[in-house]
């Protein structure tokens, strides 16, 4: 029986149909029937937020905290543009969110009609795929096929823009299960190779797993069985800055973050390894360094869903195209089947070395004196709240790898942070579309004060639906990477990178009437953090830290992975040379 | 086929491929992209050139099967093995994308362009592009007294070479179609 409906009521309907509970939005002339439809049912909760970009990535929080797709619904021409920022930003984290965009009428399409805007010519390069509708009958459609491009293969942002006469036109609303797609990305890995790969885990001497976000992506299969193969194997792990959280931080096996903030030992590793596993990382700039010096002695296996991952900036030896979880399961029952060998005698050598690099012990510091270090403030936030059911947000910056060093993540989709694009403003609207997932868990944005004033108006948002969100703000009144940066490769000439102007951010939480904490003595941070944490509703926690601190390890642009900067003893001056200044 | 899914072997540069550096010659490849015929998907296509920054020798696209709304992009790149493999798992990426064969290592293929070729002159110089134009098996579309407009089929190498021997003679204006291209034999 085919269902006639307005093209507005369909796509509440296929939103439903899809099992969505949550949009993030902000209605406008060219969405209003949507927004008539929305009033007028009990089954989805919109969420109002302040700005666009903030509905997108409040989305992104909420997808990438349970899982499922998150849904941001905005108006044509302005409300697009400003999505634009939060598409790019999961198009580059793999994050499975569905935009759906208002449109003036079909007729009035290319005559610079108000608040038009090209919008699937705008979005066509930062999203996964992108829609125009412009008949009601084919709506319906085009919604499912969004949710299953959305969150097959590798996942990604989709836009769906609907014109208004469309939305107010009636049609013939087609079912979930009648949809018909070509788009069936392969998950199955080749076998072959898989027990290529197989073998060379038993001979290797120095192997390494190196994960990324992929696995995360998956889903939980995935994560269960890498730690399965983890454990069987004894081989060590890191992870990329996206893939924290797949294998517990208090593993073993755990070496930490790689990449240019990452852990001494877990670089060297990578450096030196004879044999690295890479599955479900991308070979990112910011983790290979100087592609040509980039592990020079190791056989590579790769698992990637997506083929233009695979030979893109490293060539492998065993490029496995296929889905983590499926390749992973492969993988163990053909090593498992050829009888669980591991070379033991070299492994505990590669261990011995490995726990003599652990011994630099990288990202030690000392808290002395009446200023908070960042690195302090992050390892009391860690001792105080690792009991919690907590979820970690990030802005963009130096708080952010400190976060990524000093907090410890046992389970994935625990953190979600702007890898990729590195969008300041993400964590705070991040932080709100996670709390919405998870009403009753501890949730906590670790921000600087410059990525949070960015979008701060979402303030407005937490306090309308009683979103307790922690603002955990190291404020160093400095764009502290951007300094960094001046201080390492342009003679310490500090261009712009101080945040003048700073609002005091109690008053300003009290203006929204939030609560706001200020905190700048070492000695009242636990009770200024556990007061936080107590406070049923959303806080804004200004800790004022050293403001000169750089965040190490640190390889710098250019350079292989055992070139790496120490902390505040390395010699930094002139650290970074010739072509590598060039590089971001 | 799934636009994900490269057939092992399929091709020497394809994914499994097992060489152990990037080759850094630069190769010119045709490929053949099998498209759903939805608005924009030309726009994506080139997008993706354009936005990575890939060549594009010859572009053609037509609709092939009108009851399956499929489309083919013929697609002429040159670069290294390496960025050739990146243009095919690319496009292979492509939502509306069906199916990319790239027929330089696929086998044997027949490629031809059509050309149209203005050639105004007077007395030797007219009888000498008929003549020529005879020998290349080009068709004489449109004729005035002082000019000709010649129909030529083959591949790009012989219309450049056609065109070479045309300058002279009084060549006025080319329209090139770019590159169809389809492998040979049974499929």
């Amino acid at each position: 029986m085919s269902k006639q409906m307005t093209g507005a009521k369909m796509v509440v309907q296929a939103l439903i149909d899809q099992g969505v509970d949550t949009v993030f939005g902000y209605p406008g002339g060219a969405v209003l029937p949507i927004y008539d439809e929305i009033f007028q049912q009990n089954h989805i909760q919109h969420i109002l937020v302040r700005h666009e970009q903030g509905a997108v990535h409040a989305a992104e929080g909420y997808a990438r905290s349970t899982g499922k797709p998150g849904v941001a619904l905005v108006t044509s021409g302005p409300g697009a543009t400003n999505a634009v920022t939060g598409l790019t930003d999961a198009l580059m984290d793999s994050i499975p969110i569905i935009v759906l965009t208002g449109q003036v009428p079909t007729f009035m399409i290319g005559s610079d009609a108000f608040q038009e805007a090209d919008t699937v010519g705008i979005t066509r390069p930062c999203t996964k795929h992108n829609w125009l509708v412009k008949e009601t009958d084919t709506l319906s459609g085009v919604m499912h096929e969004a949710f299953h491009v959305a969150t097959s293969g590798r996942p990604g942002p989709v836009l769906i823009d609907i014109p208004k006469d469309v939305q107010f036109a009636s049609g013939t609303y087609t079912e979930k299960a009648k949809r018909k797609s070509h788009y069936a990305p392969q998950v199955k890995g080749d076998i072959e190779m898989i027990t290529e790969l197989a073998k060379a885990m038993e001979k290797a001497k120095r192997p390494v797993f190196y994960t990324g976000g992929g696995i995360i992506n998956s889903g939980p299969a995935a994560t269960q069985l890498l730690r399965e193969l983890v454990a069987a194997t004894n081989f060590p792990i890191t992870s990329t800055l996206m893939g924290l959280g797949c294998y517990p931080a208090s593993g073993d096996n755990w070496l930490g973050m790689l990449g240019m903030h990452g852990l001494y030992e877990a670089n060297m590793a990578m450096h030196d390894c004879d044999l690295m596993i890479n599955i479900g990382a991308r070979f990112d700039d910011r983790i290979t360094g100087r592609v040509d010096a980039f592990s020079p002695k190791s056989k590579k296996a790769h698992i990637d869903i997506d083929a233009s991952s695979i030979n893109k900036v490293i060539h492998v030896d065993m490029p496995i195209l296929g889905d983590c979880a499926h390749v992973l399961e492969d993988l163990l029952n053909v090593w498992k089947s050829r009888g669980r060998k591991t070379d033991k005698e070299n492994l505990a050598k590669w261990w011995g070395q490995i726990n003599e690099w652990r011994k630099v012990d990288c990202l030690a510091f000392k808290q002395e004196g009446k200023t908070i270090r960042p690195q302090h403030a992050l390892t009391r936030l860690e001792e105080l709240t690792k009991g919690h059911d907590r979820y970690i947000t990030t802005e963009v910056g130096q708080h952010q790898m400190w976060a990524a060093q000093y907090l410890g993540f046992e389970d994935p989709n625990r953190w979600m942070t702007s890898g990729g694009l590195g969008t300041m403003g993400y964590g705070f609207p991040a932080s709100i579309g996670v709390q919405m997932a998870h009403r009753d868990s501890l949730v906590i944005n670790v921000a600087g004060e410059a990525s949070w004033l960015m979008n701060m108006q979402e303030l407005g948002t937490a306090m309308q639906y009683q979103l307790p969100v922690k603002q955990f703000i190291l404020n160093n009144e400095r764009l502290g990477m951007v300094r960094q940066w001046q201080e390492l490769l342009h003679g310490e000439r500090y261009s712009q990178s101080w945040s003048e102007a700073l609002p005091d951010f109690v008053k300003l939480a009290d203006a929204f009437g939030a609560k706001g904490i200020i905190c700048s003595d070492p000695a009242d941070l636990d009770d200024a953090i556990m007061e936080m944490i107590n406070h049923d509703g959303p806080v804004v926690f200004d800790c004022l830290v050293e403001k000169h601190e750089n965040c190490f390890p640190m390889i710098p642009s250019g350079k292989p992975h055992n070139e790496m900067l120490l902390g505040e003893n390395a010699d930094t001056a002139n650290a970074i040379q010739g072509a590598g200044g060039a590089l971001v | 086929m799934s636009p994900l899914k490269i057939k092992k072997g399929s091709t020497s540069h394809s994914a499994y491929d097992l060489r152990s550096t990037f080759g850094d010659e630069v190769e010119r490849h045709t490929l053949a992209v099998i498209v759903e015929n939805e608005p924009g998907v030309l726009a994506r296509v080139i997008g993706l050139f354009s936005g990575r920054g890939y060549n594009i020798e010859s572009l053609t696209v037509a609709e092939i099967d009108h009851t399956g709304h499929l489309s083919r992009i013929t697609i002429v790149t040159s670069g290294t093995p390496q960025v050739i493999n990146q243009i095919k798992a690319q496009l292979g990426r492509i939502v509306p994308v069906h199916d990319v064969h790239d027929l330089t290592v696929e086998g044997a293929s027949v490629e031809r362009e059509l050309a149209l070729f203005k050639v105004a002159g007077k007395g030797d110089h007219r009888i000498e592009a008929i003549r020529l134009a005879d020998i290349f098996r080009a068709n004489v579309v449109d004729s005035t007294l002082e000019s000709f407009v010649f129909e030529i089929t083959g591949t790009p190498e012989k219309i450049d070479a056609f065109a070479d021997l045309m300058r002279p003679l009084g060549l006025q204006e080319v329209a090139r179609t770019g590159v169809a291209a389809l492998s040979r034999g049974a499929s």
